[in-house]
Parts: C-alpha cells; structure tokens; sequence
C-alpha cells in the first residue's frame, strides 16, 4: 500500500451515535472480567428438558384457582394503571413544578416490587399494598409522559383562544383532544406493562400469577408452570380482543371485587412504620449524636451500598450491551424489507413470547436452572428487553422506502440501509431503555444477584427497614442519574 | 443493436391506469430522453423499464434512495455491493478499503464533491446529495443509466457539466428531463409523454425547441 496515497486521503471517522454504541460495548467488555457468569447449578440441561416437556404437554391442577389467579392479575393491573392515570395526568399539569417533577422522578425511579415491600410492612397483605404498589410508580411514569405529550401538541389553537378562556376549558378544548389519541395508545401500551408487573406482585405474596408459579415451580409442577404462562401469552395476545372501549368500564368496576380481600390493615403497624421502623437505628435512642448517625450510614455504606451499587451497575452496563445485539439481531426477523409475510410470522411470535415474559420471571426461572450468578441475570435482561426494543427498531424498519435498486443480498441490505437507517432510532430506544435495565437490575437481588435488590430484601428479612429505605433511596438515585445522563447522551444526536 | 426492448401492457399502481400500452426499442449507444409534464406517466415507465432490466441498468430514482446517515463514500460505494463478497462489504462498512476510496475518489472530484467523502449525506445540501446519487450510478459501472431527472437539482453550469459526465460514462441511457434545450443537446432521440401515450418519438437533430414546447 503506498504511504503517499493513505497520507493524502480523508481519514474516515464512525459517526458518533456508532461512537456511543461502541463506547457502551467498551465499558461492559470492561466490567465483564469483574462479573460472576458462573452456570453453578450441576445439571441445567435436565431441569429445562423438563421444563421445555411441561410446554409440550401443559396441565392445571386447580383451574379455579388460575382463574382467579389471572383475574386477580388483571384487576390488579387496571385498578393499579386505573389510579395512577387519574393521578399522573393531575400531576403532568403541575409538571412545570420543579417540586411535583422530582417527586415524579423519585416515585418511577423505585421500582415496583420495592414499593410492594415498602407498602407490605404497614398494610400487610392487604389489596392497598399491590394497588399502591402499580399505582406509585406508573403515576410518576404517566405523570412525565403526559406532560412530554400535552407539550407536543400544536400551540397555535391556544394561542387563537380569547383571552380569559381559562386555564381548564383552554386544555379542554385545545391541548386535550389533540393529544388525545397519542394519550391513549401510549396509557394503552402501559396497562400491558402493568399486566406484567401485577403478575410479578405475586413474587412477594399478593394472590396474582406470579404467585402460583412460583409455588409450582419450587415444587417442581412443570406442566402446571408451562400452562400458566401460556394462559398468561394468550391473555396478552388477545388483548385487543377481550379490551375495547365497551368492556373498559366492565374492568374498571370489577377490578376491585377480584383483588382478594387479604389481611386487615393494623393501623397500629402504619403508625409505628412511619414513627420508628424507618427512623435511623441511631436516631432511635435517646442519646443520638450526629456520629453515631453517620457512623450507622458510613458502615451501611461501605458494607451494603456500595457492594450493591458496584454489582447493579456490573449487570446492567453488560446486560445493556447484550440487550443491544439482540435487538439488531431479532429486528429483521419481523422486518418487511428481509422476510415475507409468512416469513415473519415466527419471527413475530418469538418477539411477542419473549416481550411478554417480564424479565424478573425469566430471571426466576434461569435462575433455578443455571444456578445463582449473574449470567442468568443477563440473559433475562437481555431475551425481554432485547425483544422489546427488537420489536420497536423493526417496525421502525418497516416504515423505510427502499430505492428500486436496493441491495439484493439480504446481509447487504441489512448492513446498508437497514442497520443505518434504523440505527439512531435503535439508539434511542436503547437510551431510553437504560434507566428500565437499571431498575430491574437493582430488583433482580431479591432473587438472589447481589445487586441493590439483594441488599434491601436481607435488611428486610432482618427487620431493619431504616436500612432497607436508605438503600431503596440509593437505587433511586442511581436510576435519577442514568435517566438524566441518557437524556444528556440523546441531545448531542 | 437494440440493447433494451420494452414490451408492455398499461402500466399503473393500485388498479389506476398511468401508461398506456407502450413498445419501445432502445438501441446500444442511443440516449433517450423522456420528455412530459410531471405525471404524465415518466417515472413509471422508467422504473418499469428498471425492474424488467435490472441486471445491465444503473438507477438515478428521483428520491435519490440515499441513506442519510452514512457517509458519501459508504453511499457511492453501493453501486458495486453485488460485486463484493459480504465479507468485504462488511469490512468496508466498518473501515473503509484504501482500494475503494482510491477508486471513489477521483469521481468525487470530477463532481465536485471530493471534500466531502466521508462527510454523512444527511449534512449535504439537495444539490450535492443528487450528485452523490450520480456518483453512485457511475461507480456501478453498468451498461445502460437509467435516470429520473439526475439535475433537477443544480443550477446551469453544474447540471450540463454532470449530463456531459453522464453521457461520455454511459454509452445507453434513459433520461427523464424537462427542460426542453437541455434535452435537445443532450439527447439523441426524445419521446414525449402525454396523457399517458407515447405521442412523440424522434431523432433529436430533427426537433426544435418551440417544437418541443408544445408538449408543456
């Protein structure tokens, strides 16, 4: 190769969303040395042998029990999204308050299950716990999402009102209806999440799915495992079937009869919560010195916090990056411009199975057959998110013209036009996405990962819930400031 | 020689006639321009005449069909895709050959966008994109060009630069234009479009300007 030749021509530069992908691939490539990836459990073949038989030949014991179940898991979901749009579109109008928008960001920033253990300590199994526990956080998501929405919505017809219209007919007659169509399918897509996230409530004991498989699960009763989760697709699936605008109302009415009645509230337990559970250890006692205060933090610090600080970010930078190649592997699979439409059909079916699976319960399941250690984690994290953000990036995809004379060869195409004009909205769906990994990252140490999670639920078990919510508090923070370097990555694009 | 024959029934889309019948000769060595308002049924005889030809045609679509958010070089260099193994067309994509962007280069130059070789075509103005879409059918190196108008875009003297460019590369070409004298220099034989029908088919040097004007 002549030197005079590679001198006088431009140097070539990746262009810098690549930069920033590659960069994230560079810090999980680092973290990877430092992370458990073990398969520890002996046999992992014959466990999920067993487990792929159970799909093959589903059975139910109970099956009034799984219908209550999965009604419980509904009503759940929709009292739950129900409360927290009423209460999220109240404060996305207040949404320009610096106050009402930290408090939004703190109340999505802490995941569900953590605010199911939160709630269980004072209301006990009682329907408020898993109510509040979807409500709280999906408000605080509504809350921000709603406002993002409204904002977006042309301001000319409110600037044409007259003046005086006043502010609530002003939103009625403008802001609202024009919105409104993005407003619902966006609440839409969230009673679908809330679905999974009420299914998973049953992890930490409220009558939902969750909690029957894990009872069958631990007690070995694959085919029962198998037929929930495929009742459970199917509930998915045919969403859009059994949930219209007549059969909304039905829910909604209903949702509160099918929650169980649980255990009455002690509101003495409510009082002593707030009075002292929470309360720092050292502050308790009657000669509570600013040092032994920060004595109490320091060691919670350096013996809890920070080891699950370090193990959450671990998984999640690893489990980002992953979750990444799966999506730009699976995305053309459903894409229009790679497959037939018979051809995508598998494809389709795949994306939904694995979008539909929360990933705490794909992570349950990995865990009991590969063994305790992150890699489980990682797989979980990255078949769901990796679906999910799959899924968006190809029918992203789908919406692409290609010129008459595109590439032929479908890797050609795919590397060409496909990968690079879906790439910078692949990006962003990742960005978005980052924050979510990180949650559930921190939730996964209930199930064993010493992330965050893990670090909480043990100060639970001990009854030490001072520690429990300092630590809960911390995840937050680190979810607050993913989101906001996110945010930050998203503007220089 | 006849380097394409174009048989067909009417063309159109979605059950909506655009073309008539049309039977069309085209000669190796001739270059034709399409001439008629827009709508008149140019591009879907042109794209017709690309899908039933693809494997001798370079294709100038009127989008263009660029990706914005690769470079220039990563764009031109399409036009040999199917020349490479994937192997190197990856390998490429991810850090461009010295042989290719040697071979990219000197095109570049001769349309004036040689600074701009790994610039993204998003940042490109629509004049320089166009050329870029240029760029990219002459690096394919085919026999026949197939362009939907290739300088709508730039202003006189770069558009007769690149319709020079176009016609020393290519020895057969379709060219949809409407500009009337730019058609005459260029052209050898024109056939205008009207109403869907093919209502004029001559040799260039036996037509006039006002001639032509009445098919606008």
């Amino acid at each position: 190769m002549s030197s005079t030749k590679t001198l006088s021509a431009p140097r070539y530069r990746w262009p810098g969303g690549v930069r920033t992908g590659l960069w994230f691939v560079l810090v999980a490539l680092i973290c990877l040395p430092f992370a458990d990836l073990e398969v520890s459990s002996l046999d992992p073949w014959t466990d999920l042998g067993r487990l792929l038989q159970g799909f093959i030949s589903p059975s139910l014991m109970d099956s009034t029990l799984v219908v209550e179940a999965l009604l419980a898991t509904l009503a759940f979901a929709f009292a739950g999204v129900a409360l927290a749009v009423v209460c999220g579109f109240l404060l996305s109008l207040a949404f320009h308050n610096t106050f009402v928008r930290a408090t939004c960001a703190l109340m999505r920033s802490i995941h569900e299950l953590f605010w199911a253990l939160i709630f269980l300590q004072f209301f006990g199994l009682h329907p408020l716990t898993g109510l509040l526990a979807i409500a709280v956080p999906y408000a605080g998501v509504f809350a921000r999402m709603y406002a993002e929405i409204l904002d977006q919505a042309p301001k000319q017809p409110t600037d044409a009102l007259p003046a005086g219209s006043g502010f609530l007919s002003a939103l009625l007659f403008t802001r609202l209806p024009q919105a409104w169509p993005h407003l619902v399918s966006y609440t839409s897509y969230r009673l679908e999440c809330g679905i999974r996230s009420s299914a998973i409530l049953g992890f930490v004991g409220l009558p939902t799915l969750g909690y029957y498989l894990e009872s069958s699960f631990s007690q070995g009763y694959y085919p029962e495992v198998a037929a929930l989760m495929i009742l459970f697709y199917l509930l998915i699936a045919t969403k859009k079937f059994w949930l219209r605008r007549w059969t909304l109302p039905l829910f909604l009415l209903g949702a509160p009869f099918f929650m169980g009645s649980g255990m009455p509230i002690i509101w003495g337990n409510v009082g002593r919560f707030f009075s002292q559970d929470i309360i720092p250890a050292p502050l308790r006692s009657d000669d509570a010195t600013l040092h032994s205060l920060g004595e109490w933090a320091g060691t919670i610090f350096i013996d809890q916090a920070l080891p699950g600080i370090w193990n959450t970010l671990l998984l999640s930078q690893i489990a980002l990056v992953v979750t990444g190649l799966c999506a730009l592997l699976l995305f053309p699979l459903i894409s229009r411009h790679c497959f037939g439409p018979a051809g995508r059909f598998p494809g389709h079916i795949l994306l939904v199975v694995a979008r539909s699976t929360p990933e705490y319960l794909l992570a349950y399941i990995l865990l009991q057959l590969l063994g305790p250690s992150m890699l489980p984690a990682v797989i979980a994290l990255a078949i769901h998110n990796g679906a999910l953000i799959g899924y968006l990036t190809g029918r992203n995809s789908n919406e692409i013209q290609l010129r008459a004379d595109a590439p032929g060869r479908r890797v050609d195409r795919y590397f060409y036009e496909l990968l690079p004009r879906s790439y910078p909205a692949f990006l962003s769906f990742m960005l978005y996405r980052w924050e979510v990994i990180m949650r559930e990252t921190a939730i996964l140490g209930i199930l064993g990962i010493q992330t965050i999670g893990f670090y909480v639920d043990s100060a639970i078990q001990e009854i030490r819930f001072d520690v429990a919510l300092l630590l809960i508090l911390i995840a937050a923070m680190m979810n607050i400031l993913v989101d906001l370097l996110s945010r930050r990555i998203q503007q220089r694009f | 020689m006849s380097a394409l024959a174009i048989q067909s029934d009417s063309l159109g889309y979605s059950g909506q006639q655009v073309l008539g019948p049309v039977s069309l000769d085209i000669q190796a060595g001739e270059h034709l321009i399409l001439l008629g308002k827009s709508g008149c049924g140019k591009s879907t005889l042109l794209n017709h005449i690309y899908t039933t030809n693809r494997s001798e045609c370079a294709l100038i679509p009127q989008g263009l069909g660029l990706v914005e958010s690769l470079s220039v070089f990563h764009n031109v260099y399409m036009g040999r895709l199917s020349r490479y193994s994937v192997f190197h067309n990856i390998r490429n994509l991810v850090l461009p050959a010295a042989a290719r962007v040697a071979e990219i280069l000197p095109l570049l130059e001769r349309l004036g966008l040689s600074d701009k070789c790994f610039a993204a075509v998003a940042e490109l103005s629509g004049g320089q994109q166009q050329r870029v879409a240029v760029a990219r059918a002459l690096f394919q190196n085919a026999s026949v060009l197939l362009a939907d108008e290739p300088v709508s875009a730039l202003d006189g003297p770069e558009a007769d630069r690149v319709m020079s460019l176009l016609g020393q590369h290519f020895s057969t070409a379709v060219i949809t234009l409407h500009d009337v004298d730019r058609a005459l220099r260029y052209g050898q034989r024109i056939i205008a479009i009207q109403n869907g029908e093919l209502v004029l088919d001559e040799r260039a040097d036996r037509l006039t300007v006002s001639a032509l004007n009445e098919f606008y």
